[in-house]
């Protein structure tokens, strides 16, 4: 289906995630977080460019790996995207939801 | 004469020993298969031993009974594999240099990935039934258990069999009903998935059927420990479940020989080329079964599937011709509902399960998705087929190692 937010169009699935990561703007990034009653801090900007950097690398995210990374404990992972900390910070950073393997 | 080595005695090496053994003969070419431990178990079972569904004696065997003659099987514990010299050094000092080889050392449980989970209750109130010491001690908690609050736990993805945390969930309300005390019990499945499952089809007929049982459902738990005292599961995010009993499933790992050997990513699981088997950092290397990190089950019915494909890229490498890129992630569980029927799913990497008939389109006689009867006879003619047909290497006649899209009810 198809959304646009100040002006550009983009498509996302029935879930929400956008489903080309190249239509992916901040206004986009900062709409998507609103929708959860986010506001949007640095500290959740190098959280999603990790994510963006991780994706466009192929690597297969998970909270693990996000925990791991350096870049974000789990702990705070969860207190800055609260919930479903991976699945809402990959939506607002424009990268599919993460398959988890089963 | 060349080499051929596998790494691991279970279900995948022993299928491969059974496969290979018809192509790679004496003089040219000698198989080992490579295992420290002395028995073979039928993993399934773990399932059912809680219950008293099943005896140890049923799912314990010995791993050279199904090793063919003219494979040597070695039994001793591997220390590391030298990748760049294609050698195996095994913990006696014995180098064993290789050809070609195959992993095939499968995944396991690591409780002491999660802060508490190995406390003072572990055994006690807190249990596995992912290894048979686990799955023996619940049974013996479960015999005279007086009821409380049973929380069947994930602790996170992926982890071998994903469908037997519910069927555990299922034949517990089964159990405590056949007891007449199911009133007395209050069954909690708690998972870090947004719902029962990973594909939406089966999570919508899979939460119908929790709905149906009383199981409460709490989603999106990533747990951080396990407190002993107060007998909770907390999460990340502060979220706590209490328990009388705790099932869990903790994290699978794979062997820590990866890890020694500088060959596993972050869970030591082997990077693999999903299509043909074939490890992506070393040629002569190939995976199969739960070793590997391709995005799979990790389960018996996929590694039966990867290791037909398998064999024929096996013979292709070794003759010099190009590997075919031929698995599609192929897996076939049957799931147990309790009361004596069960669910059938059949899938692949791109093709989520749905409902159809299986193995003859339109014709059954099991019925993928729904519950039946005839699904649970065959969960249970399966562990006759595990130890008499899958581990020989025999084909299963009619069900083909690329999942068959006919019969099926895709949209």
């Amino acid at each position: 289906m198809n959304a646009s937010i100040a002006g550009k169009e983009f498509t996302v699935n029935e879930e929400g995630y956008l489903t080309d990561f190249n239509q992916w703007n901040e206004q986009i990034g900062e709409s998507i977080a609103a929708g959860a009653n986010i506001t949007l801090t640095p500290r959740h900007w190098e959280v999603i460019k990790y994510l963006q950097n991780e994706h466009k690398s192929q690597v297969a995210l998970s909270i693990r790996r996000v925990g791991k990374s350096g870049v974000v404990d789990i702990k705070e992972f969860y207190a800055l995207f609260p919930n479903a900390p991976l699945k809402t910070a990959t939506k607002i950073a424009g990268v599919p939801k993460p398959a988890s393997c089963i | 004469m060349k080499n051929l080595i596998i790494l691991g005695g279970g279900t995948a090496g022993t299928m491969m020993a059974n496969h290979l053994n018809h192509h790679l003969k004496n003089p040219d070419w000698l198989i080992t298969i490579i295992d420290e431990k002395e028995e073979h178990h039928y993993q399934p079972g773990y399932l059912f031993l809680p219950f008293d569904i099943y005896t140890p004696e049923d799912i314990i065997k010995t791993i050279d009974e199904f090793i063919p003659k003219g494979v040597n099987l070695i039994r001793q514990k591997i220390d590391s594999i030298d990748a760049n010299r294609n050698m195996v050094m095994l913990q006696n000092g014995a180098v064993m240099p290789y050809d070609v080889l195959i992993v095939a050392t499968g995944a396991k449980i690591a409780p002491e990935e999660t802060e508490g989970m190995q406390g003072s209750e572990w055994q006690k109130s807190v249990f596995d039934f992912y290894s048979f010491e686990g799955s023996l001690a619940l049974r013996n908690k479960l015999r005279d258990w007086e009821g409380g609050k049973l929380v069947v736990h994930i602790t996170e993805m992926p982890i071998k069999c994903p469908v037997a945390p519910l069927e555990f969930a299922f034949l517990a309300d089964s159990f405590f009903k056949h007891k007449h005390m199911r009133d007395k019990v209050e069954i909690t499945y708690v998972t870090p998935l947004s719902g029962a499952f990973t594909k939406p089809k089966a999570t919508e007929a899979l939460e119908h059927l929790l709905e149906e049982k009383h199981i409460k459902i709490e989603s999106d738990f990533a747990i951080e420990r396990v407190d002993n005292e107060t007998k909770e599961i907390i999460d990340y995010g502060g979220r706590t479940i209490p328990f009388d009993i705790l099932v869990t499933v903790p994290t699978n790992k794979g062997d820590a020989l990866m890890e020694r050997s500088g060959l596993g990513d972050d869970l030591n699981y082997v990077p693999t080329n999903k299509a043909t088997l074939q490890s992506v950092a070393h040629q002569n290397i190939f995976v199969l079964g739960d070793a590997s990190n391709i995005p799979a089950s990790k389960a018996g019915s996929v590694a039966h599937f990867e290791a037909e494909i398998l064999t024929e890229n096996i013979l292709n490498f070794v003759h010099g011709l190009p590997l075919k890129e031929e698995f599609d992630g192929h897996a076939n569980c049957f799931i147990e509902t309790g009361n004596g029927k069960a669910l059938l799913i059949d899938f692949n990497y791109t093709h989520e399960p749905v409902e159809g008939t299986f193995p003859f389109p339109g014709l059954g006689p099991l019925r993928l998705l729904k519950e039946s009867r005839m699904n649970h006879m065959g969960k249970l003619a399966f562990r006759w087929i595990y130890w008499n047909v899958l581990l020989k290497g025999t084909h299963i006649p009619f069900v083909s190692a690329t999942m068959s899209e006919s019969g099926k009810h895709y949209q």
